[in-house]
């Protein structure tokens, strides 16, 4: 009789300790490059929902999740697929929260995630490629996609009263993605797009491109660029030339420090970046605040979100293995279940063992929607007095 | 006639002071440029890192006089460091050339040996300008932005289109036309620049006729060093530092030296105008311009561009190529490579 106690107490704990695991999640983004300057919050939140898990201690049978950071650049593929590649094979990750760009995006998406039966949840990529690329299911986003962003950037413009606008894209898929979903939702509406041109990143000098923008002319000049890149040049060389006044930025240009250095130069421009004012965007500025980052940053609340949502969706599979959970990230984003915000990962867990399900909301007011991506929140932005503030959200 | 002014206001301003700029910076690339290539026989790939080199110590110096709260007014602080520039520049060229150029000389290396050789400089001096200051963009301009910008110009000229003049535009085309003037005038008046020109024209004979080589030499780094720090800074201060930059002007500045005539100083000046122009005028919609100039119901609908601003760097590409095709020694007479 002890003999058989002290055996099954003894198979218990084996057991215990075998489900119990150390799980690693990649955090691949672009820690240099054109958006350098927002990544850091962005890997911080993203590292902020794992602590909060590891705390809980409710994961998997008390497993703990890690963070593997690892480097997109945001615009060379070889060196973002490499990253992936050996994130995967030699750090043995089980799920990746980026990338970041859209290129990069696709082509860790493409080249290894497919290959390697990978789930991965970007924060930021919002190409409208995206929605149609092959992914086998593995693929999601916490981003909207920028068919989306063009709508709403549309909207902000007409209400503005502007009816006339030239367009300016950093050539990659995000800007050419952005620009060609913006002028089909304005000249829908009834606006004029005078000229769509391309600039390439890491010039020195942009005054032929602002030459030709401002002979083709228009009330703004919309940046559909990086902000601590080219975007920031062709405003400088436009400002300069006297060839535009006011602009328009979409969400690659938004909180970056290369805006930032305009100060006052661009007031009455106008801008939008994803974001939302739900309770659980508040609730995890002060998390963040806390914990010693802006989590008001661009993409942040995105980047918390999709960390949560691949950990979540490991709870509601019971495994931590990519094939099995990729097919409850859906289920643990929507209704119907129990509504979770942030700092509740905790709960979120316990709900998930229990039987309970969850429809996590998250600091991005999460709702994935067709193949997998959020509907999208915008915060409106003006620039008034050498400042961003929020105008509204849409 | 207040439609012609239009006109020639907005070509100006996106054209003529823009080009002239560019073509003053470029100039100066490529007298180095030509320098190297008539007195010590062999394209340096290394100048445009050089040039990064020049700018990068001047920037240094600039934030050292700024933290003192040492400025110029209304001037940018980085013309005090720009002499503090080309002595680094000096001391670091005359280095590079005691330890690597030297040897292939003594061993009577052939040009395409040096040039080889100078990538390999090329590639250590970008990897140094990138460990000292970092890959990012450096802003170190200050002072007065403009001499008039596009504001004051309407409100002053009561003109729809505005015209700007920026203060480094003006530093930069005046310092420029001072180094060219200071420069021709050392190769042409002084003992030690004929004893260069005759260097650069028979080495053999000038050696017979007593003329020492190494101080040839040094001189000609010395100079070169002058040129590349101070085309360097002024672009910088122009446009944007980023070390890779610099990289990237390596074509144009060769472009121009070569459409010029290799080894021909005065050629270096003129091609160097002649690409950026080319460059401007061929990417520049010229809707605007013509908008003025032409009757009402003729007005262009389309952007009248020859080419999108995607391909700049075709513009010098093709020039060079027809050079070489139809006058391979250059629009003035320098030496056929």
């Amino acid at each position: 009789m002890r003999k058989l106690l002290l055996a099954t107490t003894a198979v218990a704990l084996t057991a215990g300790f075998a489900s119990a695991e150390d799980i690693k999640i990649g955090v691949i983004l672009g820690f240099t490059g054109p958006i350098e300057s927002i990544t850091p919050d962005m890997a911080d939140g993203a590292e902020l929902a794992m602590a909060e898990v590891n705390k809980s201690g409710a994961l998997l049978g008390g497993s703990t999740v890690t963070s593997v950071r690892g480097d997109s650049t945001c615009i060379d593929s070889g060196a973002a697929t490499a990253v992936a590649e050996r994130q995967i094979t030699s750090d043995g990750i089980k799920g990746i929260m980026g990338a970041d760009c859209s290129g990069v995006t696709g082509a860790i998406l493409s080249n290894v995630a497919l290959a390697n039966g990978m789930v991965m949840i970007s924060p930021s990529a919002t190409s409208p490629g995206l929605s149609t690329a092959e992914d086998n299911g593995l693929f999601f986003r916490t981003a909207p996609s920028d068919a989306r962003q063009g709508v709403v950037m549309t909207e902000v413009l007409m209400e503005d009263g502007i009816k006339e606008v030239a367009v300016t894209y950093t050539n990659n898929d995000y800007g050419k993605g952005l620009a060609d979903a913006f002028q089909a939702a304005f000249e829908a509406a009834g606006g004029t797009v005078t000229i769509t041109a391309a600039h390439e990143d890491g010039k020195g000098d942009y005054s032929a491109e602002v030459g030709a923008l401002a002979a083709a002319g228009g009330d703004r000049l919309v940046v559909a660029g990086y902000g601590d890149q080219g975007g920031s040049g062709i405003v400088r060389a436009a400002l300069d030339t006297g060839a535009f006044d006011t602009f328009h930025f979409p969400d690659g240009m938004i909180g970056t420090d290369g805006l930032a250095s305009f100060g006052s130069e661009i007031d009455g421009s106008t801008g939008q970046a994803p974001g939302s004012n739900s309770a659980g965007a508040a609730a995890y500025a002060a998390m963040a605040a806390d914990a010693g980052f802006n989590g008001g940053n661009s993409f942040s609340g995105e980047s918390y979100d999709a960390a949560a949502l691949i950990i979540l969706a490991m709870q509601a599979a019971g495994s931590s293995d990519p094939a099995v959970y990729k097919n409850h990230v859906m289920d643990v984003a929507n209704a119907p279940g129990l509504n979770i915000q942030p700092g509740q990962l905790g709960l979120a867990l316990q709900a998930l063992a229990a039987g309970i399900d969850i429809n996590y909301d998250g600091a991005s007011a999460v709702e994935l929607i067709g193949p997998g991506e959020a509907a999208g929140n915008y915060r409106q932005i003006s620039f008034t007095g050498g400042k961003d503030t929020t105008v509204q959200y849409r | 006639m207040l439609d012609i002014l239009n006109s020639i206001v907005v070509l100006s301003n996106y054209v003529l002071i823009p080009a002239i700029t560019y073509g003053s910076q470029l100039a100066l690339g490529a007298l180095g440029v030509t320098l190297i290539y008539g007195i010590l026989r062999f394209s340096n790939f290394a100048h445009g890192d050089t040039m990064a080199f020049g700018a990068m110590v001047t920037i240094l110096f600039t934030w050292l006089f700024q933290s003192w709260g040492i400025t110029l007014g209304p001037l940018p602080t980085a013309l005090l460091g720009i002499p503090f520039g080309i002595l680094a520049t000096a001391a670091l060229l005359l280095l590079i050339d005691k330890f690597v150029y030297q040897f292939y000389r003594r061993q009577k290396a052939a040009p395409v040996i040096l040039v080889i050789v100078s990538m390999g400089v090329m590639f250590v001096l970008n990897g140094l300008v990138r460990i000292i200051i970092g890959p990012n963009e450096q802003r170190f301009s200050d002072g007065e932005r403009f001499i008039i910008s596009a504001k004051e110009f309407k409100l002053l000229t009561g003109l729809k289109e505005g015209l700007a003049f920026k203060t480094t535009q003006g530093i930069t085309i005046i310092t420029a036309i001072i180094l060219v003037v200071a420069l021709f005038w050392f190769l042409n008046r002084t003992r030690t620049g004929k004893s260069m020109r005759a260097f650069s024209d028979n080495e053999d004979l000038a050696l017979l006729s007593g003329i020492n080589p190494d101080k040839v030499v040094m001189v000609t780094w010395i100079i070169v060093a002058a040129l590349a720090a101070t085309a360097g800074a002024l672009y910088g201060l122009d446009k944007s530092f980023k070390p890779f930059i610099f990289l990237q002007l390596l074509l144009p500045i060769f472009a121009a030296a070569i459409v010029g005539g290799l080894g021909n100083p005065i050629g270096a000046i003129a091609g160097g105008f002649v690409i950026a122009f080319s460059e401007v005028v061929i990417t520049y919609p010229l809707k605007k311009v013509l908008k003025y100039l032409m009757p009402e119901n003729l007005e262009p609908t389309g952007l009248v561009q020859l080419l999108s601003t995607d391909y700049k760097f075709a513009v010098s590409f093709t020039i060079l190529l027809i050079v070489l095709l139809f006058r391979p020694t250059g629009l003035f007479k320098g030496k056929s490579i």
